[in-house]
C-alpha cells in the first residue's frame, strides 16, 4: 500500500525533530526544546478550548504549578538538608529552618509525580467547584483570569517559602546528573521530543473515543447532553484535568530548559498568550496547536529585539484577527471540511437568540 | 592622532558608501552586548538606561574605539522577563559572541542571567541598586549595596532626630530584603518601627495602609514602592492631608525621571537616597549632562542607573585598556585595580568583591522636578554585599 | 485614633472603593446582560478617561477643569467604544468567548499606542486644590476620623451616575427598550424595538461610564497606559458576583467586594487579601451561580 502524503510529512518531521541535535547550534535547539516544551501546553488548551468549550484564561497557574514542583527539587537536589543546608531565598528572606512542604521535593520521584499530579488535581477541583454549580462559559474564563492573578501575587508576596519575584534558578543537577552542559540539554530536548509526541497521539486516541464525542457533545449543547441523561460535569473537569497536567508537564519542562521560573511566567499576561498560540495555530485540530505555539514563539523572538513596539501592535492584531477572520487557526486552512463546517457553525449562530 | 582623524574620516567615507562597513577600522571591531527590557512593564525604566550606555558607547567609538577596534553593540530585549533574559543572555555570548553585557535591572532577571554567565565564564554589568546578598565574579555591580542607599538612608534620618519609622513598599524582594535589614539597625540603634506594610506591584489602592500610617503616627516614612504604586500614594496621602512637609517620606525608588512624570508638586518636599543625582556639580557631571541631552532632547532627564549604566561601559573600556585584552576574566581582574575615576557620580572604583565604591547622597525634591543635595556621605561608602548584623558570617571574597 | 473611628473609616474606605468598581463595572455589566459579550477592552476606556482628563486639564486648567473633563471623557470614551461596538464586538457577538479573545487584542493596541502617543511613563494629573481638605471628626467616639474631600468627591460622583442610569433605565421610552432587549430580545425585537441599536447605545454608555471612571482615578493614581489593567480583574469579579445587567446587583456586588477588601485587610496583606477575594468568589458562586441578582437564568447557558 502506498503511504499517505501526510503520512509522509509526518515521518519526516519525526525525523527532523529526532535529528535537530545534530542539525541546529545549541541555542537554536534550547530555543526549540523550550517552545516543544510549551507546545505540551497547548495541546491542553486544544483539549479544553477547541474541543470541550472551555476557556481558560488561567493555563499558566497550572504551568507554574509543574514548574515550580520541579524548581523545588532542582532547588533542593545539591543541598545537605541534614546539615540544615537551605536555599539561598530563605536565608536572605530571614528564614531559620526549610519549611515542612519543601522536604518531600528532595526525592526526585516525588517532585516528578507532583510536576503531573499537583497542576492536575487542582484543576479538576477547581473546576468541578466552579462546573457543579454549571457556571461556565464567559464567568469560567473571567474566574481563571483571577486565578492566575492571585496565583502570581501569592507566589511574589510568599516570598520567605517561593523565592517571590525573582523565582527560582541557578540549577545544577537533576538525578545525580549535571544539567548545564550541551549534551545534558540534548538529553532534555529528546525527552521534550518525545514527550510531544506521546501527547500527540494520547489526545489524537482520546479524541476518538467515545469521550471525546461526549466531549464535543458537551461543548456544542450542554443542556442537550444533560437532557439525554447525562452528567456534563466529569466530562468537562476530566478534560480541564488533563489540560492542567499537560501545562505542568509543559511547565516542568520549560524549566529544564530556561533554568529559570518566576511569577512573570505565570500571571495574566502569559496566561491569555498561551491562548493566542492555539487561536493563531487552530483550536479544533492538535497539531495546528503545536505549529501556532511554534510559529508565534519564533516570530516573538525574532520581532521583539529589533521592533518591541511593533510586536505589541502584532501581538493585538494576532488576536483580532485570528479569532474575526479565522476561527480555526491556520491548521483550519488545511482542513477544508473541517474550516466549512466551523465557518457555518459560526454563521448558524451569527444572530443572537435567547433560545439558548 | 593622525591615524584616528583619518579612522574617522574613512568612517564617515564607508559609512556613506558601504553603509556601515567596517573596513575603516584597522582592528577591526569587538562585540559587546546591551541587555534591558525594552518591552513590557520594566521597559519605562530599562529603555533609559540602554539610551545611556549607547551614549557610553557612541563616545568610546568616536574617540577610536578600545584597543584599536570599533565597539559595536547587539541590543537585546530582555521583554521584563526573567526566562527571555536568561535566553538571550546565552543567545549573545553564544551566538553573537560579544565578549561582555551591560544590562538587567531587576533582581529578577540578574539572577536568571547569573547561571548563564558563570556557565561561559562571561562577565555582566548591573547597573541598579539592589538588595546585596549576592557574590559572582561574573558579575561587576555598580548599582548601590544596601549599605550604600539604605543604611545611610537611615543614619541620615536619625540624625536628625526621627525616631518612629513606618516601613512601606511593594511586595517583592528589594523591598522585602532591605527592610529586614532597616528592621536590624532600627532595632539596633534603639528606634522604633511602627508599621510595616507591602502593597502588590502596581497595587493602585492605598486606604487601608494610609488609614494605617494615620493610626501608627510615625515620624517618618521609609518608602521601597516600585513605579505606579507611588503616583497612588503620593496622590492618597495629599488627599488624606498628609503631605511630604507634614510627613516626611524617604523614598529609594524615586529618582528625576518618576519625579518628571509623577509632577513634582505632588512630590516636592519628599526625601531620595541615591549614589547620583542630576543636580551633582562637577564638571564630569555637567558633559555627561549635555552629552545626553545633545543625544536625546533637551527635554530628558537622566537618573542614577543610567549614570551607573554610562558609568560601567567606561570603567569597561579603561580595565580592557589596561588588561590589554577583552577576556572577561582579564577585565575583571583589571577592573577591580584601576583605583579611584573621576565619573559623574564623583569618585568611584570597584573594589575586590566587584561592587562600587561611592558617595551616598540624600536629595530634596524642588517644585522643578530636581532634588537639591542636602546630605553626603563623608567619603566614599566601601560596598558590603551581606550586612554584617543582619546576616553575621557571611562575606563577599572574589580571588583576583 | 481609637479603635471605633478606625474601623468606621475602613468602612468609609471600602464604600470609596466600591465607588470605583461600580464605575468600571456598570458598563461591563450593562452590555454583559444585554449581549453576553465581555470586553477585555474595558480597562483601557479608563486609561483613555485619564488621558482626556490631562488632555481637558491643559485647555482648561483651574479649579474647575476635572468637572469639565468629565463630560469630555465620557463623551470620548462612548465614541470609542461605539467604534468599537462596530467594527469587533457586534460582528462575533454571537461567539462570547472569541469576543473576548479579540477585545483582548483590543486592549493590547490601546496600551501601546498610548504608550507611543504619551510615552510610557505615564501623565500627570493633579486633584484641585479645592479637593485638598480633609472633613475631620475631633470630638465623640469617632474623634480622630479623617475623610478626605477627594474620597467624598467620588463617592458623589458614583451615586450621580447610578442614579441618572437608574432614572434611564426605568423611567425613559429607552430604558423600556433596554430592558426588553434584555429579558427577551426576540420578542423585542418582534415588537418593533431595534435591538441592534439598543445595544450599541447601550455599550457606548457603558464604555462612556467607564471613561468618566478614568477621571475619578487619575485623582487617585497614575494615568498610565497600563492603568486600566489594575482595575479590570476587580471589575471582572464584581460582574460575576451581581448578575446579569443589573444595576442594583452590581452595586451591591461593587459595596460587597469594597467592604471585603477594606475590612480583610485590617487583618492581613494586600496580597493575601486579592487571594481571600477570590476564594470568596468562588464560594460564593457555590451558594448563588446566578448571582446577587438576575434576570436571566445562568444555568440554561449554551
Amino acid at each position: 500500500m502506498k503511504p499517505a502524503p501526510k503520512h509522509v510529512l509526518g515521518g519526516a518531521l519525526m525525523l527532523l525533530g529526532v535529528a535537530a541535535p545534530l542539525l541546529i547550534n545549541p541555542y537554536e535547539l534550547s530555543l526549540l526544546g523550550r517552545f516543544l516544551a510549551l507546545c505540551i501546553l497547548a495541546m491542553g488548551i486544544m483539549l479544553t478550548w477547541g474541543e470541550a468549550g472551555i476557556l481558560s484564561l488561567g493555563q499558566g497557574v497550572f504551568f507554574g504549578l509543574g514548574a515550580y514542583a520541579l524548581a523545588m527539587h532542582l532547588k533542593l537536589a545539591g543541598l545537605n538538608l541534614a546539615n540544615g543546608d537551605m536555599p539561598d531565598f530563605m536565608v536572605w528572606s530571614g528564614v531559620s529552618a526549610l519549611p515542612a512542604f519543601w522536604y518531600p521535593f528532595k526525592n526526585g520521584c516525588f517532585a516528578l509525580a507532583c510536576v503531573v499530579l499537583v497542576p492536575g488535581g487542582f484543576a479538576a477541583g477547581f473546576s468541578w467547584l466552579v462546573f457543579r454549580r454549571r457556571v461556565g462559559g464567559v464567568y469560567f474564563a473571567l474566574i481563571t483570569q483571577a486565578l492566575a492573578l492571585a496565583f502570581s501575587t501569592l507566589l511574589i508576596s510568599q516570598q520567605s517559602y517561593t523565592g517571590g519575584f525573582n523565582g527560582l534558578t541557578n540549577f545544577t543537577t537533576l538525578f545525580g546528573q549535571d544539567i548545564t552542559t550541551n549534551s545534558a540539554a540534548r538529553v532534555i530536548y529528546w525527552v521534550t521530543f518525545i514527550l510531544v509526541v506521546l501527547v500527540y497521539f494520547f489526545l489524537r486516541w482520546l479524541l476518538a473515543t467515545r469521550y471525546g464525542v461526549m466531549l464535543r457533545a458537551t461543548r456544542d449543547g450542554e443542556n442537550r447532553v444533560r437532557f439525554l441523561g447525562h452528567d456534563a460535569v466529569p466530562y468537562k473537569v476530566l478534560a480541564f484535568a488533563i489540560a492542567g497536567a499537560l501545562a505542568g508537564i509543559g511547565g516542568a519542562l520549560f524549566t529544564l530548559h530556561s533554568g529559570v521560573i518566576s511569577p512573570a511566567a505565570v500571571g495574566v499576561v502569559p496566561s491569555i498568550e498561551m491562548v493566542v498560540w492555539v487561536a493563531v495555530g487552530g483550536r479544533n485540530i492538535l497539531w495546528g496547536a503545536i505549529a501556532g505555539t511554534l510559529l508565534v514563539n519564533f516570530a516573538k523572538d525574532q520581532i521583539s529585539s529589533a521592533l518591541p513596539s511593533l510586536w505589541l501592535y502584532a501581538l493585538g492584531a494576532l488576536f483580532i484577527l485570528s479569532v474575526s477572520f479565522l476561527p480555526a487557526g491556520i491548521a483550519g486552512l488545511f482542513h477544508a471540511g473541517r474550516e466549512e463546517n466551523v465557518v457555518r457553525r459560526i454563521l448558524r449562530r451569527r444572530k443572537l437568540s435567547t433560545a439558548e | 592622532m593622525a591615524m584616528k582623524k583619518f579612522g574617522f574620516a574613512a568612517a564617515l567615507l564607508a559609512g556613506t558608501i558601504l553603509a556601515g562597513h567596517t573596513a575603516a577600522w584597522a582592528d577591526g571591531t569587538v562585540k559587546v552586548g546591551v541587555l534591558q527590557s525594552l518591552s513590557g512593564t520594566m521597559a519605562i525604566s530599562e529603555v533609559p538606561l540602554e539610551d545611556a550606555e549607547l551614549l557610553a558607547i557612541d563616545q568610546l567609538n568616536a574617540k577610536g574605539g578600545v584597543l584599536g577596534k570599533k565597539i559595536v553593540p547587539i541590543v537585546e530585549d530582555g521583554a521584563s522577563d526573567p526566562s527571555t533574559f536568561a535566553q538571550k543572555a546565552t543567545k549573545l555570548i553564544e551566538e553573537d559572541k560579544v565578549v561582555t553585557v551591560f544590562g538587567g535591572w531587576t533582581s529578577a532577571s540578574r539572577k536568571a542571567m547569573l547561571p548563564v554567565f558563570q556557565k561561559f565564564d562571561n562577565l555582566l554589568w548591573y547597573p541598579v541598586q539592589f538588595e546585596g546578598n549576592e557574590c559572582s565574579p561574573n558579575i561587576m555591580y555598580s548599582g548601590a549595596q544596601p549599605n550604600q542607599q539604605a543604611l545611610p538612608a537611615l543614619a541620615w534620618a536619625e540624625s536628625k532626630g526621627y525616631k518612629k519609622y513606618f516601613l512601606l513598599g511593594s511586595d517583592y524582594v528589594y523591598p522585602r530584603t532591605a527592610n529586614l535589614i532597616l528592621k536590624k539597625h532600627i532595632a539596633h540603634d534603639g528606634m522604633t518601627l511602627s508599621g510595616e506594610e507591602y502593597v502588590p506591584l502596581g497595587g493602585t489602592d492605598f486606604s487601608s495602609v494610609i488609614a494605617e500610617i494615620q493610626q501608627a503616627k510615625p515620624d517618618i516614612i521609609i518608602n521601597t514602592l516600585n513605579g505606579d504604586s507611588n503616583v497612588s500614594f503620593f496622590k492618597q496621602m495629599a488627599a488624606a492631608g498628609l503631605t511630604p512637609d507634614k510627613l516626611p517620606v524617604m523614598s529609594f525608588s524615586i529618582a528625576e525621571p518618576e519625579a518628571k512624570a509623577m509632577g513634582p508638586s505632588l512630590l516636592a518636599g519628599s526625601y531620595t537616597s541615591w549614589n547620583y543625582f542630576q543636580s551633582l556639580p562637577g564638571a564630569a557631571n555637567a558633559a555627561f549632562v549635555s552629552a545626553y541631552k545633545a543625544k536625546y532632547g533637551a527635554g530628558s532627564v537622566v537618573d542614577d542607573p543610567m549614570v551607573h549604566g554610562y558609568e560601567d561601559v567606561m570603567i569597561w573600556a579603561d580595565a580592557v585598556k589596561k588588561a590589554g585584552s577583552f577576556n572577561p576574566t582579564k577585565v575583571r581582574d583589571a577592573a577591580v585595580t584601576l583605583g579611584f575615576v573621576e565619573s559623574p557620580l564623583g569618585k568611584v572604583k570597584f573594589a575586590d568583591n566587584q561592587s562600587m565604591v561611592q558617595t551616598a547622597y540624600i536629595g530634596k525634591l524642588q517644585p522643578d522636578g530636581q532634588f537639591k543635595i542636602i546630605w553626603s556621605s563623608p567619603g566614599p561608602i566601601t560596598p558590603q554585599p551581606y550586612d554584617p548584623l543582619t546576616f553575621p558570617g557571611k562575606s563577599c571574597t572574589i580571588p583576583h | 485614633m481609637n479603635e471605633s473611628a478606625f474601623l468606621l473609616g475602613q468602612v468609609f474606605n471600602g464604600f470609596s472603593v466600591a465607588s470605583l468598581f461600580i464605575l468600571a463595572a456598570l458598563g461591563l455589566a450593562l452590555s454583559f446582560g444585554l449581549m453576553r459579550v465581555i470586553n477585555m477592552a474595558h480597562g483601557e476606556m479608563l486609561m483613555l478617561g485619564g488621558y482626556l482628563a490631562y488632555m481637558t486639564l491643559q485647555v482648561v486648567p483651574g479649579p474647575f477643569g476635572i468637572l469639565a473633563a468629565l463630560p469630555v471623557a465620557f463623551l470620548g470614551a462612548a465614541l470609542l467604544g461605539a467604534v468599537l461596538e462596530l467594527t469587533v464586538i457586534h460582528r462575533l457577538s454571537a461567539r462570547p468567548l472569541d469576543t473576548l479573545l479579540a477585545t483582548w487584542g483590543v486592549s493590547l493596541v490601546l496600551q501601546q499606542a498610548a504608550r507611543n502617543l504619551f510615552g510610557a511613563i505615564g501623565v500627570e494629573v493633579t486633584a484641585p486644590t479645592w479637593m485638598d481638605h480633609t472633613v475631620s471628626v475631633n470630638s465623640g467616639f469617632l474623634a480622630g476620623m479623617d475623610l478626605p474631600d477627594t474620597r467624598i468627591f467620588i463617592l458623589l460622583i458614583a451615586a450621580l451616575v447610578l442614579g441618572a442610569l437608574a432614572a434611564l433605565l426605568n423611567k425613559t421610552r429607552l430604558g423600556l427598550y433596554v430592558r426588553a432587549v434584555n429579558q427577551d430580545r426576540a420578542t423585542a425585537a418582534a415588537m418593533g424595538v431595534n435591538a441592534r441599536l439598543i445595544d450599541l447605545l447601550v455599550f457606548s454608555l457603558g464604555t462612556g461610564v467607564a471613561g468618566m471612571a478614568g477621571v475619578i482615578l487619575a485623582l487617585l493614581g497614575p494615568v498610565t497606559p497600563t492603568v486600566g489593567q489594575s482595575y479590570i480583574v476587580p471589575a471582572f469579579l464584581v460582574v460575576i458576583l451581581g448578575g446579569l445587567g443589573s444595576l442594583v446587583g452590581t452595586t451591591i456586588a461593587s459595596i460587597i467586594v469594597g467592604l471585603f477588601t477594606a475590612l480583610i485587610e485590617i487583618f492581613v496583606d494586600v496580597s493575601v487579601a486579592q487571594v481571600l477575594l477570590l476564594v470568596f468568589v468562588i464560594l460564593f458562586i457555590q451558594i448563588r451561580p446566578q448571582g446577587i441578582i438576575t434576570v436571566r437564568t445562568r444555568a440554561l447557558e449554551g
